[in-house]
């Protein structure tokens, strides 16, 4: 078969949506709140429908990340969104709680399921145990470097899907921390404040250069790494294993950004499949990131080239 | 010491429940095992050289697990493995001759996250159950069915888990459940940070935790502090979860083994709780209708906390009052200063081994399984060989002691430090 790796990108709305399909985007993860984690728009099942609209005809994909770990209540919707899902022709839905693979299973067959435990997706072996159940596709942990990702490739028979742009979520609790941070300290606030897009972030004595997203919604507090990965300089030691999914995490980007950076990842990958062989990272494809990136955010190779101790 | 002040109504579970849950605590070595189970743990869980999360725990060799094994056994209490890491490629290489000599060991159970481990587990080990560890961050009924589908007899829900929660768990599926009731918490969903990871290339969820929620940060607005110069900075840190003013609740939910949190802790922590938490769930099955937490519980409980307490996700999500911000409180009045090795009745003489500096004249009280308890100044005090000191001062050394009242083997001795 001939490889030639999908190119995955996030929206937050339909026409962002849109415009990373002209930019160059073969696949999205949409969704909504209630069901995913972190996603960088809401989009409800009507919105999801329009989507699949736009995309199918541009032979583009989309899936619905349905990742959150999810509580009883949330279990009640759970079959009837699933189904809905479904009947919408999404290509696969993304779950880390095993309530949605079962869920899934009876009420969307067939459909692709996508295996996204976030941080603790790590190993070649737990992969192959969630495709003997039913897993399409390993959505990588972040914080595994580029010889184990080489070794789970060629152990596991799942699709892999690897960030290789963005930020990183790397902390996530249920509790409404910013909200009880601000309680204690007497303001008033209302929800609102604490929203993803209030440019609200931490600092750490020790790492003054550093800042550190942090929002809050209906799943909790979140809170993200302080760089942005990005891994085109090195792209080829991803297409060269033939890693299936290449993803631009767009969360807390604005269209702009994630256009310009879309467009450069097509342009590698483009530049790579028309021949391998000759292949060879251009300076220009990455000038046009640097131009749009944050100054105060770092742009790095994540983990892919770190050693960690325990 | 727990939040009185909530307005969250009490848990009004059924009741139904005719047998004592199990009462399970941390034992981060064999001294620490052994005090677990003589002060009343049903059963204790460890770690041994790998697949633990606390690598700097001191950790059990097999020899050990055998030794700590033969002596649960004495006491019909079992031991548990904490095998509860996320692995990565490098760490499935000697997975099963780990989880067999684990068996042969006579561990009873592992508790265990990954799933290759737990289908690892059930193929090369199938004498060893398999617990689903809070890793995994459990809190619906579908995904413990899953698990339960799976062949596994045990979940450990995530902390997040309220009492509704559970019962409606109870109400679905029938297994095993254990609840953390007592301890340190993790303030994001268990296996869920990274922040370990992010700031010191430690991997969290392989035992290198560095502990970055308890550090202290400033909040911005785009360029804006949100804290002022001298307000309290922002944290993520949880003050610690007690649940000994619900545990009729805890009983009647249904929960099946009651945790305890802290392979690190001392001896004397875990003594003291499991003590407190042994006489609570003794007392309510002796006589459900008349059960009361006993002050003197609570005051034993406040003698090892080392963080304000509260009861974590049980009744509702923690806010503001539940995290500590600004600096900790103070720990507790009483310090650990040794333990009771033997005692002779004809001198009135305990040998006692020092664990922290004391002297004559100086208040100490002694506790032992069940609360037997008395305070008294240390007057008389002499090495092994009868010689007079002026103080205990080396660690671990045996020095004879005259005791107000007779005293046990594995009695704890406390000093007044304040």
């Amino acid at each position: 078969m001939v490889y030639k790796p999908e190119l995955l990108a996030t929206a937050s709305s339909l026409e962002e949506l849109t415009r990373l399909i002209e930019a160059g985007a073969d696949a999205f993860v949409i969704g909504e709140a209630r069901y995913g984690t972190r996603l960088a728009g809401e989009f409800k099942l009507d919105m999801i429908k329009e989507a699949v609209a736009i995309a199918k005809p541009r032979g583009v994909r989309i899936y619905v990340a349905a990742n959150n770990l999810m509580d009883n209540k949330t279990l009640e919707s759970l079959p009837a969104y699933i189904a809905g899902l479904s009947e919408a022709g999404v290509d696969a839905i993304v779950f880390g709680d095993p309530a949605v693979l079962m869920a899934a299973k009876e009420h969307a067959p067939g459909i692709g399921l996508h295996w996204n435990a976030e941080m603790t997706s790590t190993n070649y072996a737990t992969a192959e145990y969630w495709a003997r159940r039913g897993a399409t596709r390993f959505v990588l942990a972040r914080e595994i470097n580029m010889e184990q990702i080489e070794e789970i490739k060629a152990k596991s028979k799942l699709e892999l899907q690897v960030q290789v742009h963005g930020m990183t979520n790397i902390y996530h609790s249920k509790r409404s921390l910013v909200n009880s941070y601000l309680d204690h300290q007497g303001r008033e606030q209302s929800g609102r404040e604490v929203e993803l897009d209030r440019g609200l972030y931490l600092m750490e004595a020790e790492r003054p250069n550093e800042r550190f997203p942090i929002y809050e919604d209906a799943n909790g507090t979140h809170i993200m790494s302080s760089d942005d990965i990005c891994m085109l300089e090195n792209l080829h030691e991803l297409l060269v294993i033939c890693a299936d999914s290449l993803k631009v995490e767009g969360i807390l980007k604005s269209i702009e950004y994630n256009e310009v950076v879309v467009r450069a990842y097509r342009q590698a990958i483009d530049a790579y499949l028309a021949d391998p062989e000759a292949y060879e990272f251009r300076e220009e494809w990455l000038d046009p990131i640097r131009e749009v990136q944050d100054p105060n955010r770092e742009l790095s190779f994540g983990f892919f080239y770190k050693e960690q101790v325990y | 010491m727990t939040s009185g002040t909530r307005t969250a109504p009490r848990y009004q579970g059924k009741r139904y429940r005719l047998d004592k849950p199990e009462l399970l605590a941390p034992a981060g070595n064999l001294e620490k095992l052994k005090f677990a189970i003589h002060y009343g743990a049903d059963a204790v869980y460890i770690g041994g050289q790998k697949y633990g999360l606390r690598s700097n725990a001191d950790n059990f060799s097999f020899e050990e697990m055998k030794e700590g094994v033969e002596f649960a056994n004495r006491y019909g209490a079992k031991v548990f493995v904490a095998t509860n890491i996320y692995a990565h490629n490098e760490d499935i290489d000697g997975l099963e001759d780990y989880l067999r000599n684990l068996e042969e060991a006579g561990i009873s159970a592992i508790i265990a996250a990954d799933p290759i481990i737990i289908e690892t587990a059930q193929r090369v080990a199938p004498k060893l159950e398999v617990h689903l560890s809070t890793q995994q961050s459990t809190m619906n009924w579908q995904a413990v069915k899953f698990w339960k589908d799976e062949g596994l007899p045990r979940v450990v829900l995530a902390r997040e888990t309220s009492f509704e929660e559970i019962e409606e768990i109870k109400k679905h599926v029938d297994i095993e459940i254990e609840a953390f009731i007592h301890g340190a918490m993790c303030s994001s969903y268990s296996g869920r940070c990274v922040l370990s990871n992010h700031f010191t290339d430690r991997d969290s969820n392989r035992g290198g935790c560095c502990q970055s929620c308890r550090w202290k940060y400033d909040l911005f607005q785009d360029n804006a502090p949100m804290n002022e110069q001298g307000e309290d900075q922002f944290t993520m840190g949880s003050k610690d979860l007690c649940m000994i003013d619900y545990l009729p609740e805890l009983i009647e939910v249904g929960v099946d083994s009651f945790k305890i949190e802290g392979r690190m802790k001392s001896i004397h922590y875990v003594a003291t709780v499991v003590n407190v938490y042994r006489q609570a769930i003794d007392a309510y099955f002796a006589d459900p209708d008349n059960y009361e937490v006993k002050p003197e519980w609570i005051e034993e409980m406040n003698k090892a906390a080392n963080r304000p307490l509260n009861t974590g996700f049980f009744l509702d999500t923690p806010g503001a009052e539940d995290h500590i911000y600004g600096p900790e409180e103070k720990a507790a009045p009483y310090d650990f200063a040794g333990v009771v090795l033997s005692y002779d009745e004809s001198s009135g003489f305990a040998t006692v081994q020092q664990r922290n500096h004391f002297k004559p004249g100086q208040e100490v009280e002694f506790v032992g399984p069940g609360g037997t308890f008395f305070k008294q100044t240390v007057t008389e005090l002499t090495d092994s060989d009868g010689n007079v000191l002026d103080a205990a001062r080396h660690p671990l050394q045996h020095v004879r002691i005259r005791t107000l009242k007779p005293v046990k083997a594995m009695d704890m001795m406390r000093k007044r430090i304040r």
